[in-house]
């Protein structure tokens, strides 16, 4: 492997407390690297941890246990002013065009506010300088600058979040599910101009969605997420083509056909309700649900191994 | 695909845009803002509307005189004109109004910012300290206030201002609450933007519309406890005119010259009654959940 590793994160575990004593265990032991230059996507059902693991990796959520590496430095323990510089190289595109931009700041104070934060530029000027730059880069114009969020379009207001996600010239950007509360039709030139800044400002993205068809087009890595854990990580058509670990087989067979011979031929459907990430089932989560369980999953935890290629948690395979 | 974007004074949150919109949308709320700013200028200009002082005693053969063109509501008591002090009288009540009210807003917005953003221990004792202040009633308060600190107008500031601060705190409190897990909150956190920065870039002023109706809602209320204080003989010290005052000392000649008590009763009446309108057109107006409709 020649790859370079950008962020590695090491056994992390983040719970949110509910009343009384209970937690909810939203992600529970999770180890994965991001390499350098990749789009690794994160992919998993509605309430399976993906947007806190991906906050946690930016420490926007703080775990209750585990480590991440950024560039081989531990930035997990650092307090406040010390990750300052880190903070920087980490940003984040949001889910909700309508929700992530403050409705009563103009589109250049919604820009320059990372700028101000770090004092990147001298003087006022020179920020608004910086500002049409990043705006331009994004595929809007000068004269947008001082419009108010609510004037735009979906589309338009998700451009803003990303010209303000890139105008630190950060390394690495958690993207959470940039596109799905989006129109298809612009779910593509987002999609589009996402790959193209990566290719210019040389980004790795964190990519979460789950939206299947979006990850293929856009990931060169897959992760996939259930229930805090996860199943099965590897490069994007290996998974597609060939999946191995059972949840990822119905995940993907769960993607609609355009052909209607093929409707219904094949389809795998999975029985029973999402388990409560309160009261997460003993041994491998997903045994609940799944058709191959056997008493081994019942009981102890399957461990991540290499298989044809990429690594599954899976006692299929031992 | 992409729309194109207008920016007119439909669409906005500058001082035009906003009186363009009330003026389109509620018609009434705009003239009780004219009201108002009548109120005020007469208030102001009182001196030159009057040829007499509001403690001058213009007739003393004739104390409880009928309206007449020289003095076109009569004179008290005690010889003095009652129109005059009507006048100086709006200045006591428009500033007991507004200047109790401005200091209330801004040590509860502070503190109900504090409070919802920090959250701990901050927000336990700054509730715990509302709590106190509401679970009094809020008149009997004001009243204790004055009785302690004795007459005069900056008492009346400070009594008002201490009364009316909590539900401030509350209000502005529970609006932090749900802004700070709006997304723009998180994503100037994930920029790295210090707390008291987030709460005065991004929270305060999107507390701005609801703490403006508020005030215009709060300065009403303060007139009518002035008043009251003024009716119960606590307040101002004599023989400064208020309106609270003169309604008190007229019910006694409530039979013979009604307008000694009517005239300021209806002064409050109309500057509550606008500002209440003018309140409840603001919050149509400033709503951004109704301004996209």
């Amino acid at each position: 492997m020649d790859k370079k590793i950008l962020l590695d994160v090491q056994n992390l575990k983040v719970e949110y407390a509910l009343k009384g004593k209970k937690k909810v265990s939203a992600v529970s032991d999770v180890s994965l690297n991001v390499y350098e230059n990749e789009i690794l996507a994160l992919v998993g059902e509605s309430g399976c941890g993906k947007s806190t693991l991906g906050k946690a990796m930016i420490r926007l959520v703080p775990p209750v246990s585990g480590q991440l590496y950024f560039k081989g430095v531990r930035i997990d323990d650092l307090d406040t002013k010390a990750f300052m510089p880190y903070r920087r190289q980490m940003q984040m595109i949001f889910q909700d065009p309508y929700a992530c931009l403050d409705p009563r700041m103009s589109v250049r104070d919604i820009v320059a506010e990372p700028l101000d934060t770090y004092k990147i530029c001298e003087s006022k000027e020179a920020t608004t300088q910086r500002v049409t730059e990043l705006l331009e880069a994004v595929g809007l114009k000068e004269d947008h600058l001082y419009r108010y969020a609510h004037q735009f379009s979906g589309g338009q207001r998700q451009r803003v979040g990303i010209a303000r996600a890139i105008a630190l010239n950060p390394a690495f950007i958690v993207c959470d599910e940039p596109v799905s509360a989006l129109d298809v039709s612009v779910q593509n030139q987002i999609l589009n101009l996402m790959k193209e800044i990566k290719e210019q400002y040389g980004l790795t993205y964190l990519f979460i969605s789950h939206d299947l068809s979006v990850v293929r087009f856009i990931a060169d890595r897959v992760c996939v997420m259930f229930l805090g854990k996860l199943c099965e990580i590897g490069d994007t058509e290996l998974i597609y083509n060939d999946p191995q670990h059972p949840y990822t087989k119905f995940l993907l067979d769960a993607i609609p056909k355009a052909d209607p011979t093929q409707r219904r031929a094949s389809r795998l459907l999975l029985p029973g309700e999402l388990p409560s990430p309160v009261d997460p089932p003993a041994g491998c989560r997903f045994h609940t649900r799944c058709p191959y369980a056997t008493a081994e999953c019942k009981n102890t935890e399957p461990k991540m191994k290499q298989v044809k290629g990429r690594m599954v948690a899976c006692h299929m395979f031992d | 695909m992409e729309k194109k974007i207008k920016n007119t004074v439909e669409d906005g949150h500058g001082f035009r845009s906003v009186c363009y919109r009330l003026w389109k949308e509620n018609k009434v709320a705009v003239f009780c803002a004219l009201l108002i700013v009548i109120f005020a200028l007469a208030a102001i200009c009182a001196p030159l509307l009057t040829p007499y002082g509001y403690d001058e005693i213009v007739t003393d053969t004739y104390r409880l005189s009928q309206p007449s063109l020289a003095h076109p509501l009569g004179t008290d008591e005690v010889g003095r004109d009652v129109f005059t002090r009507l006048l100086y009288g709006a200045r006591i009540s428009l500033m007991v109004g507004i200047v109790p009210t401005i200091i209330s807003m801004i040590v509860g917005a502070l503190l109900g910012i504090i409070a919802g953003f920090v959250g701990g221990k901050a927000d336990a004792v700054i509730m715990r300290l509302a709590d106190i202040m509401l679970a009094f009633p809020s008149m009997l308060l004001a009243m204790v206030i004055m009785y302690t600190l004795g007459d005069g107008i900056i008492n009346i500031f400070l009594a008002l201002a201490l009364v009316n601060w909590a539900s401030v705190a509350r209000i502005v409190r529970a609006e932090t609450l749900k802004l700070k897990e709006t997304e723009y909150v998180e994503a100037a956190r994930s920029i790295g933007v210090s707390k008291w920065k987030i709460m005065m870039r991004h929270i305060l002023p999107n507390c701005i519309p609801s703490l403006i109706v508020l005030f215009t809602l709060n300065i009403p209320s303060a007139i009518l406890s002035e008043s009251a204080l003024g009716f119960l003989g606590l307040g101002i010290e004599k023989p400064m005119a208020s309106w609270g005052l003169m309604v008190n000392t007229g019910r006694q000649y409530l039979y013979t010259n009604p307008w000694l008590s009517l005239a300021p009763s209806a002064a409050i009446m109309l500057v509550v009654l606008a500002f209440n309108f003018l309140g409840d057109g603001l919050r149509d107006v400033l709503d951004p959940h109704l301004k996209n409709q």
